[in-house]
């Protein structure tokens, strides 16, 4: 399955396939509504109008472009590789989901919806969400699981006061999934006039090539950005994945630059080789959940496992199908970090930087430290440091032992 | 003949819709299942639907996803639901048994040996929740060869141009589901759902079974009245939950409630005259 493509770039084909991921799985009552978000989309990308809002908000309610910063105290700490971090931590509501649910709401307006519904992990998507919704007034209903809701308070609380109803979650396991569960239900029994915000390039056709395309912006502005710096393209590219959106917005643009080493990140959790982790590449295989097929934790009669991670937002059982389809190819390498590297990560970039990280890019920040290292002084890696950690500090105290 | 088109000539001979009736396989343990399985046909179910466990049914309500959970907590899993098909067939030959539930546990199977292994035991068709015409080729083809019919679902956003595709090689019947929503929680008005069953009935002459929020014998015996056929599922899985103990234990006589509420509804349904069947 290595064979080299002319691109990686074209997909998904018409009918929404990633190889033979992705696709459009879902109960008969969302399929005319699914051709109708694509329709939308496909006329909205080809208005200049539309991009010309979005541009205009991304620039000024954002605040893009995101500096990418020459990480030097990190890089002297690590002995090998430049490391640079793309800041899209400092973007408004501290992380890259605004840019995704800045689209999204922006299309769901065009097509006359009048509500929005979304689904939340560490609440970073929830949030981003609601801060759309409170810009345009529109009512936005959030479904987080309720054990995510007690270990990110900070974030259900930003959400409150933006004007959005949080719904607990809790059947199954209560995290990221079942949210997506949650979600999928209002939206079944509303889609008349409810949009549904989905928060990572996952779910079905189109909204894996439409969060895609809107989280691109990372690796386009990157492009630009380390020519600016250094003069040539980085040589390797790293990224947390949880559903994978901020990998594959950094990655999308690079992904047929032959010689960039690509590597997305995944949440070990306990390990790799224990029942608690969330690494579906590593440690799942192909299954068909929340309308498209991707490799999915799961036990052998095809029930969906529960996933484990220190960090909220990489704590899901599947992956986005292009995700899926690169590992496949070999395009993408795909490694993971442990809750405990994670946190090693989380502190050193804290102390040596003065940039507390959300958990989940320390999650890709831990295999930075892993390589870097061993790479030479002339090696140029970018690592997109998707999220800022305030929401963060409660949990890792709790992890480390230190009562608030 | 099918056991399915047979069961629904004989239902048109006798100038009645018919009554499907949903349970979980597994709940709340395989033994009672089982028991409650056998005991369908005698209780009056025209056609027993079989649900098949999955820890995330998006399509359904709390009722149903709590069914599963407790069928998947006891152990059960696709192979004991395929057992318990085989075992029904040994004493019954007539009542058709469809299979329904989400694809994940199928593609895990296997979709060709699922196939396969559901035909041979006497399973006749399928209802794949999450499994549009547009993804079912790897398992529909199969499934087809191994004689079983691959129900097709309208929801009340099917636009008549997609009926028209989904009904093109449709076999079995055509479920409509009656509601915008998910199982169990609203019902639909009756003069909508007999509309939509016109709408339906316009582009085919497969019977037509409506699910979704249809609950009492009286809803029943309406739906049946308009349709080829109602369905009635939550309100029979609650009445398995009904029975049991806060930590899930039998407290009740879970067969007896079921299988009584199972008679309520289907002597409803038949004395209801069927105006439309066709």
């Amino acid at each position: 399955m290595t064979e080299t493509l002319n691109t990686y770039r074209a997909g998904p084909d018409e009918t929404g396939h990633f190889g033979i991921y992705g696709g459009r799985y879902v109960p008969e009552t969302l399929m005319p509504l699914l051709s109708e978000v694509e329709e939308a989309y496909e006329a909205a990308k080809a208005d200049p109008a539309f991009r010309a809002e979005f541009d205009n908000l991304m620039t000024h309610y954002v605040g893009r472009p995101s500096p990418l910063y020459f990480a030097s105290r990190i890089t002297e700490h690590c002995g090998g590789a430049k490391i640079y971090f793309k800041r899209d931590e400092l973007n408004h509501t501290g992380a890259h989901k605004i840019n995704n649910t800045l689209g999204q709401i922006l299309l769901a307006r065009r097509m006359g919806k009048t509500r929005i519904i979304a689904e939340t992990g560490a609440g970073q998507h929830g949030v981003a969400t609601a801060t759309v919704c409170a810009l345009f007034g529109i009512p936005c209903v959030v479904y987080m699981g309720a054990v995510d809701i007690e270990r990110q308070k900070p974030n259900v609380f930003r959400m409150k006061l933006l004007g959005a109803e949080v719904v607990p979650v809790s059947t199954g396991s209560s995290t990221l999934k079942d949210a997506m569960n949650g979600a999928l239900r209002d939206w079944v029994a509303h889609v008349d006039d409810t949009f549904y915000v989905i928060g990572t390039v996952a779910g079905p056709h189109p909204y894996p090539a439409m969060v895609r395309d809107f989280q691109s912006v990372i690796g386009i502005e990157t492009r630009e950005q380390i020519m600016a710096a250094e003069g040539r393209l980085p040589d390797t590219l790293v990224a947390c994945i949880g559903g994978g959106s901020n990998a594959m917005g950094l990655f999308h643009p690079f992904l047929d630059d032959d010689g960039i080493r690509i590597v997305g990140v995944e949440a070990a959790g306990d390990g790799i080789d224990t029942d608690r982790h969330a690494a579906s590449l590593s440690g799942g295989k192909p299954g068909v959940l929340h309308g498209n097929r991707t490799y999915l934790l799961q036990d052998e009669d095809g029930q969906i496992a529960e996933a484990h991670s220190i960090s909220a937002g990489l704590d899901y059982p599947g992956i986005g199908p292009e995700h899926a389809w690169l590992h496949d190819s070999g395009r993408v390498e795909y490694a993971s970090a442990t809750d405990t590297a994670a946190l090693d990560a989380f502190q050193l970039c804290s102390k040596l930087e003065g940039i507390i990280p959300a958990l989940e890019p320390a999650h890709a920040l831990a295999h930075v430290l892993e390589i870097a290292p061993d790479l030479p002084s002339d090696h140029i890696l970018v690592m997109n440091m998707c999220g800022r950690g305030d929401k963060d500090v409660f949990s890792v105290a709790d992890a480390l032992g230190v009562d608030l | 003949m099918s056991r399915i088109e047979a069961r629904f000539a004989a239902l048109r001979a006798e100038g009645r819709g018919g009554l499907v009736t949903f349970v979980t396989a597994g709940d709340p343990d395989t033994e009672l299942s089982t028991e409650i399985l056998a005991g369908m046909p005698a209780a009056g179910a025209d056609i027993i639907e079989l649900g098949m466990p999955f820890t995330d049914p998006v399509a359904d309500g709390p009722a149903i996803e709590l069914a599963s959970g407790r069928a998947l907590a006891g152990g059960h899993n696709m192979v004991r639901t395929l057992a318990m098909v085989r075992g029904f067939r040994e004493t019954d030959n007539e009542t058709p048994i469809v299979l329904m539930g989400y694809y994940n546990p199928i593609y895990a199977y296997g979709p060709e040996r699922f196939a396969a292994d559901a035909g041979s035991a006497g399973v006749d068709g399928l209802i794949v929740v999450d499994l549009p015409p547009e993804e079912e080729a790897e398992f529909s083809v199969p499934a087809r060869a191994a004689g079983m019919d691959m129900i097709r679902l309208v929801a009340p956003t099917t636009t008549d141009e997609r009926i028209a595709t989904l009904v093109e090689n449709a076999s079995g019947f055509v479920y409509y589901v009656s509601v915008r929503g998910i199982t169990g929680t609203s019902s639909a008005a009756a003069g909508d759902i007999e509309s939509n069953v016109a709408r339906i009935r316009k582009q085919t002459d497969l019977p037509i079974a409506v699910g979704f929020g249809i609950r009492t014998p009286t809803q029943a015996a309406d739906v049946a009245g308009v349709a080829d056929a109602a369905v009635v599922g939550t309100a029979i899985v609650e009445k398995v939950a009904g029975a049991l103990n806060e930590q899930n234990v039998p407290a009740g006589d879970v067969v007896g409630d079921t299988l009584g509420y199972v008679s309520q509804l289907a002597e409803a349904v038949r004395s209801a005259r069927n105006g439309n069947a066709s």
